[in-house]
Order: C-alpha cells, then structure tokens, then sequence
C-alpha cells in the first residue's frame, strides 16, 4: 500500500531520520558500557514508579479508552477541528499560521523572531521544534536559541542529541552533567560538584539572567482545546511558565495531532500524562493559554510535516494518538539497552519506530519498524492505548513492499519467505508419529501442493530427528 | 475427549520431544490426541516479517487441516497468538471473508497448552514428578498476547519434587524475537545476556517457559556459557512422571 500524493516530512532538515541502518547504530551504543549503566539504572527505576503511580488508579483501563477514544474523534475529524481551534485563537487576540513542513515551518519561526529584532530566543522544551531542527535553522539566521528545560539545557550545552521523548539527556550521568557544565557554561561556579542540587543550582542561576532578558520565547504544546482555543504546556521545572509569561512575543510550534476537542477533556489527559511519563499524579506545572494579553503577541504555527501522510494510512494512523509520554521507551527492552540515538530521530523507542518511518515515508527509516522483538510491553504500557506491535508488523510489510517495488525481481527475503516453511510435511517426523496414525486420508490430492516441497535440508534431518523422537518410542511401545 | 494437536513448525523441525511430550501430558489426563498430518507452519514468521500475503497459503491450508476438530492444543504461546490474532487478519488480507470466518472459528477452538489444561479441563495436577529446581519464563506472547497469567506456574507449582524459583524480572523478553534474532543480533545477544544473568542468579538446574522458540534462544545462551544449566519446555516437565521419568 502506498499513500501517493500525502507529503512526508522533508530530507535535510530537522530529525526524523535514521543515519546509519539500526543494526549498526545500536551495535555501536551497545558497546558504550556507561550508556548501558546510565540507561538500565534510569529505565528500571522509572518503570517500577510509574508502575506504581498507575496501580493507584482503579479505573486507569477506562482512563485509557477514553484518552484513545478521544484522540480517534480528533484525528478522524481533524479537519473541522483545526478550523475551530484556529477561530478561537484569532478571536482571543492570537496569529495561527499553517506549515505544511519543516522548512516552512522554520521559516515562519525565524520570520516573526526577526520581525521583533530579536537575536536571542529562551525555549521551552518541544518535540515538534526538535522534530523540524528549529534550533539550526534559528542558528542559521544568526538568532541563538536557549533551551531552557534543565535536560534540554545540558544536551544543547553537550553539543549533543536528545535520545529520549521526557528525559532527553537520560544517557548522561552527574558526573558527565559537571563537566559538561564546567566546560560549556561561562557562569558556573569553578568549584562546581557533581550533587543534582549543585548542579541545579548552576543551571538555575544561568537560565534566571536568560529569563529576564528575553523578549521572544518558543513553546510547543502538550494539548490545544479547539472549543475554546486553550493551549496547555505541562512541565516538571517552572522553566515552562517563565517562557510562557515573561518574554513579550510568544511563538508555539504544534503538531496538527495534539488538538482535543473540548475543555473538559483535558480531565482523561491530566491524569493519563504524568502517572505514564514522569510516575507522577500530578505534573508541579501546567500552564494555560488562550491568544494573547495587552502587550504581548501570540503565534500559533499548526505543523502537518508528515502527519496528513500518516493520517492516510488507517493501520498506522493510530500513532498520531501518542501525547509524547515516553512509557513504552521506559518499558522497552531494546530501547533500554540501545538508548535513543540508535533510532536517529527526535522520536526514539516503540512509538519512534512507529512515527518516524510513517513521517518520512517508510523507504527513509526501513530498519525501525524491525527494531522490536514484539513482547508488547509498550502496548501494555500507552495510556492512549497504542497497538504499536501491531503497528510494526504492518509497517514491516509497507518496507517489504517498498523494498520488493523498487528491487529487480524478488529479495533473497522474499524468495525465503515464499519457499518457508520446508516442514510441510515431516511432521510425522516429529509427534506424529507418537500417535495412531491418521484415521482420515493424510492429504486430499492437490491441497498440499499449495505449500512447498520439504527442502534437502529439512529431509537430512529427519533420520535425526526419528531416531530420537516420536517414532521410535512409539515402535518401541509398539 | 478429542483434541488435535497443532505441533507448530518449530517444535516439529527442531525439539520433536516438545510434541511427544505434549501428547504424553494430554494422553495422561484422558484426551485423545488426534494428529492432522496435513499441518504445517501458522505463518507467523512471515506475517511479522512484513510477508502477510506470502502466510495466505499457510492460513487456508491451517483453517483445512483443523476445521474439523472441536478442540486444538498447541504447545506455544506464540503460535497460538497468531492463530488468535493474525490468521483472520491474514484471510482477510486475501480478500477471502470465508476464510476469515472459518480462521476465527478455529482461532475460537484453539488452546495453548496451559489453557488447555487449565481451562478447558480443569486440570491443574497432571500427576508429573521432577525433583529439580526450576525457574520459569515467562514467554512475551504467552503473557501479553493470550494474558495467560498464572495458568503454567499452577501446573508446575502442582508437580511432585519440583523447586520452583522465582525469575527475577520475568517478565523482560529474552531477545529472540523471531527474525529479530538474525536482523538485530547485538541487541538481542545484549537482552539475552541479561536473560542468562537473572537465570543463573536463581541456582536453577533447569530453565522452563511454554515457548520452544524462546527457550532455544535462552538454551544457546547457557550452552555457550557452559552454565550446566538446562531447558525444558512447560510439556516436558509435566510429561515426566516416576515411571517414565
């Protein structure tokens, strides 16, 4: 199945796609042994609390059918939605812009950051700006983006890649976090420690002179209210609600995904987010919005980057349900011991392995889809109710076919998977022959010539397998 | 009763002594186990694979050689789930609506070995004896798939002279996978590793779990170690008896 005419996200820009193929990247992380340590200390204690924080709940099964239930109603009437959400915000006193990518995107960010005068922007964390590479592109144009969540704060300083949805810099420990901070930050204390209150304490003293300077900030945001043009930032430091409130110009960059249709919904997801994300029962930080106040601006950029494409495919579309809790990285076993950079893109783990390749267009991300043994421990563990092993294995064929269409003839795969299985017929090799024998004819004439002939390999085994199996015993018994 | 044994490709390719076993075990509890010779793989491999339409031809011929059965027992998580889960999916695929009704008939009669025995007879001691210490995994299909839950530790937990000893994190995948196994082997030599390391902190003589796929992945592992320590399929175990150990 292909989805013509759906645009995917765009090449070159941004950080949807795989760099090297999966198997060598995690190869490569596999190796890192303080990555392994970092990683299966940080995943192992924030799934024994999250499971905690979701056994409170007596109707957290409800709670789930109802958040997939309400993102299905969205996502199958995104159109009206969009519209709505887009009224409401005009009307309240602020500016909505539609990008159809990631450049496009990034070109009305860097527009109006440079119709302020600006040259320095404080951020709040966002997927979607890490998702189109807003921070280059801002760079490009001469505007200095400071990320200002603590986590985003130590990767941008580190020169380095987020690899998780929540945690971005889960694969750094203190000790790593001190020098980079020591290396990076120009006003931490020269007698830095490596004690998460002294390290804190350093960023917080870096991000307040930051704060109170910046006169443009950059959000995403976790939830929209088409009903009332609401928009809503969940966070865990405050760095949020300062983005959010001080700087006079406000810019929030959303997927087309995050809207839900009315007030009262945000009920299911205030309780779905945090005990799935950070094992929380509440979040220290919600912000809310709706345009803007007296003196301040505005902007809401909606960014379709791959989403439509994704909406097209009703096997796949399910993923667009995904409100960025990173549960099912926590509980995955091969994000646990590969990390989030294996993956290349912002998205990482089982939903990343669903997303990415559905928002480039399978072809750019064929290995993440195989990047699953299956165990269906993400399932279990999405609050909006993910079937993402499911997920994977259609999005295999799509690669398969992808492959196989732009392949001279068949695959080697291929051409395996059409001669397997070679045991049509030895079973009476194995347990068959335990029993009587077939009171019914073994094999109507012609039915079995569906499937292949057993292979030479399979019959050089069978003397084996007779000789220490079922038939026999049963000779023996006979 | 009558019941149909689907021996699954796996076991009848490569561990043979899982199917005997598993008839062993139903044979004593009074089931009469009938064998379809005409059965071949469930085409799970293909359909996780990304080749559903290539598991067509081994659905329709699945749904001709167990459509006349009341009851089919298999000694897999696995291949359970995919009848279960994949063969109507898979019919329906072929655009065959027929084929899909049959398939989720038979999907609708079909049992894993500890449901089986559990469930549908009611069975929970099956007279087996094996005086060794034992740890269970717990197969990822078997427990997310058909939500097995407590059904083959009440079987082993029943059996004379075993000690059953607890798996820490049990619930973890081992990293076979499938086809996983061969297109991610560093990630799943790193999950089996950690797989090995919480078997052998149990002291266990043996390994045991209700998938052949999982525990010959989990068996190379300790082979290869040298740890000394076994495997055995949920069938074997309650297959041994005193007399026919």
């Amino acid at each position: 199945m292909t989805f013509l005419g759906m645009p995917t996200a765009p090449r070159g820009v941004g950080q949807l796609r795989q760099e090297a193929p999966f198997p060598v990247a995690a190869a490569r992380a596999l190796d890192d042994s303080q990555l392994r340590r970092n990683l299966g200390h940080a995943t192992s204690t924030i799934r024994a609390k999250r499971a905690a924080a979701v056994a409170e709940v007596p109707d957290w099964q409800e709670l789930r059918a109802a958040g997939a239930a309400i993102k299905d109603d969205v996502l199958a009437h995104l159109d009206r939605y969009l519209l709505q959400l887009e009224a409401q915000v005009t009307a309240r006193g602020g500016t909505v812009h539609w990008a159809g990518d990631a450049n496009e995107a990034n070109r009305i960010v860097t527009g109006l950051i440079r119709a302020t005068g600006q040259r320095h922007v404080v951020k709040v964390k966002s997927m979607a700006t890490q998702e189109i590479g807003l921070n280059e592109a801002l760079a490009a144009a001469g505007i200095e983006a400071t990320e200002t969540d603590l986590a985003e704060l130590i990767v941008q300083l580190g020169h380095d890649r987020p690899s998780h949805i929540l945690v971005p810099a889960i694969h750094r420990n203190r000790n790593q976090i001190r020098d980079i901070f020591l290396r990076e930050m120009p006003d931490a204390p020269a007698q830095l420690s490596d004690e998460p209150a002294a390290l804190t304490a350093a960023a917080r003293a870096h991000l307040r002179r930051k704060f109170l300077t910046a006169q443009v900030a950059i959000s995403g945001a976790n939830f929209a209210i088409a009903e009332t043009g609401t928009l809503a930032v969940v966070e865990s430091e405050g760095n949020g609600r300062m983005c959010l409130t001080l700087p006079r110009t406000l810019i929030t960059v959303m997927g087309i995904e995050k809207i839900l249709p009315v007030w009262r919904d945000l009920e299911v997801f205030l309780q779905l987010l945090p005990r799935s994300s950070t094992a929380e029962r509440m979040n220290p930080y919600t912000s809310m919005w709706a345009g803007a106040v007296e003196g301040q601006e505005f902007h809401l950029v909606l960014l379709d980057n791959g989403r439509t494409a994704t909406l097209a495919d009703p096997r796949g579309r399910a993923a667009l349900r995904c409100i960025r809790c990173s549960a099912c990285l926590n509980v995955c076993p091969v994000y646990e011991r590969t990390g989030g950079h294996a993956y290349g893109s912002v998205y990482p783990g089982p939903i990343g392995a669903v997303l990415s390749p559905q928002l480039t267009g399978v072809a750019d991300n064929p290995d993440l889809p195989f990047a699953s043994t299956l165990c269906g421990a993400c399932f279990d563990a999405c609050p909006v109710a993910i079937d993402i092993p499911s997920m994977l294995v259609h999005l295999r064929s799509r690669v398969v076919d992808d492959k196989l269409a732009h392949h001279r003839g068949p695959t080697p795969e291929a051409a395996a998977m059409r001669g397997l299985p070679r045991t049509g017929r030895p079973s009476r090799a194995a347990a068959g022959a335990a029993l009587r024998p077939d009171p019914a004819p073994a094999r109507p004439a012609g039915r079995l010539d569906l499937l292949p002939r057993p292979a030479p390999a399979a019959a050089t085994d069978v003397p084996r397998l007779v000789e220490g199996g079922a038939v026999a015993s049963r000779r023996r018994e006979g | 009763m009558r019941a149909a044994l689907f021996v699954t490709c796996l076991v009848d390719g490569v561990v043979p002594r899982v199917a005997k076993a598993t008839v062993r075990v139903l044979e004593r509890v009074g089931v009469t186990v009938d064998m379809p010779f005409q059965q071949t793989c469930c085409g799970q491999m293909h359909v996780n694979t990304g080749y559903p339409r290539e598991a067509i031809p081994l659905v329709r011929n699945h749904v001709a050689a167990f459509e006349g059965y009341d009851a089919i027992v298999v000694p897999s998580g696995s291949c359970t789930a995919a009848i279960r889960h994949q063969h109507a999916d898979v019919a329906r695929l072929a655009g065959d609506s027929a084929l899909a009704a049959a398939a989720e008939a038979i999907a609708a009669r079909t049992w894993e070995l500890s449901e089986f025995l559990v469930d549908v007879l009611g069975v929970k001691d099956v007279g087996a004896y094996f005086p060794h210490r034992v740890t269970y995994h717990p197969t990822c299909h078997s427990l997310r798939l058909l939500r097995v839950g407590q059904r083959p530790l009440q079987l082993l937990r029943a059996v004379e002279g075993i000690d059953l000893v607890e798996l820490p994190d049990a619930e973890q995948c081992c990293g076979f996978g499938g086809t996983f196994a061969l297109k991610n082997p560093a990630v799943s030599s790193a999950m089996l590793a950690d797989k090995i390391a919480a078997v052998r902190r149990t002291g266990a003589e043996y390994t045991a779990a209700g998938d052949a796929s999982c525990l010959l992945h989990i068996g190379g592992g300790l082979a290869r170690l040298s740890t000394g320590i076994g495997t055995r399929h949920l069938a074997e175990i309650l297959a041994t008896t005193r007399r026919e150990p």
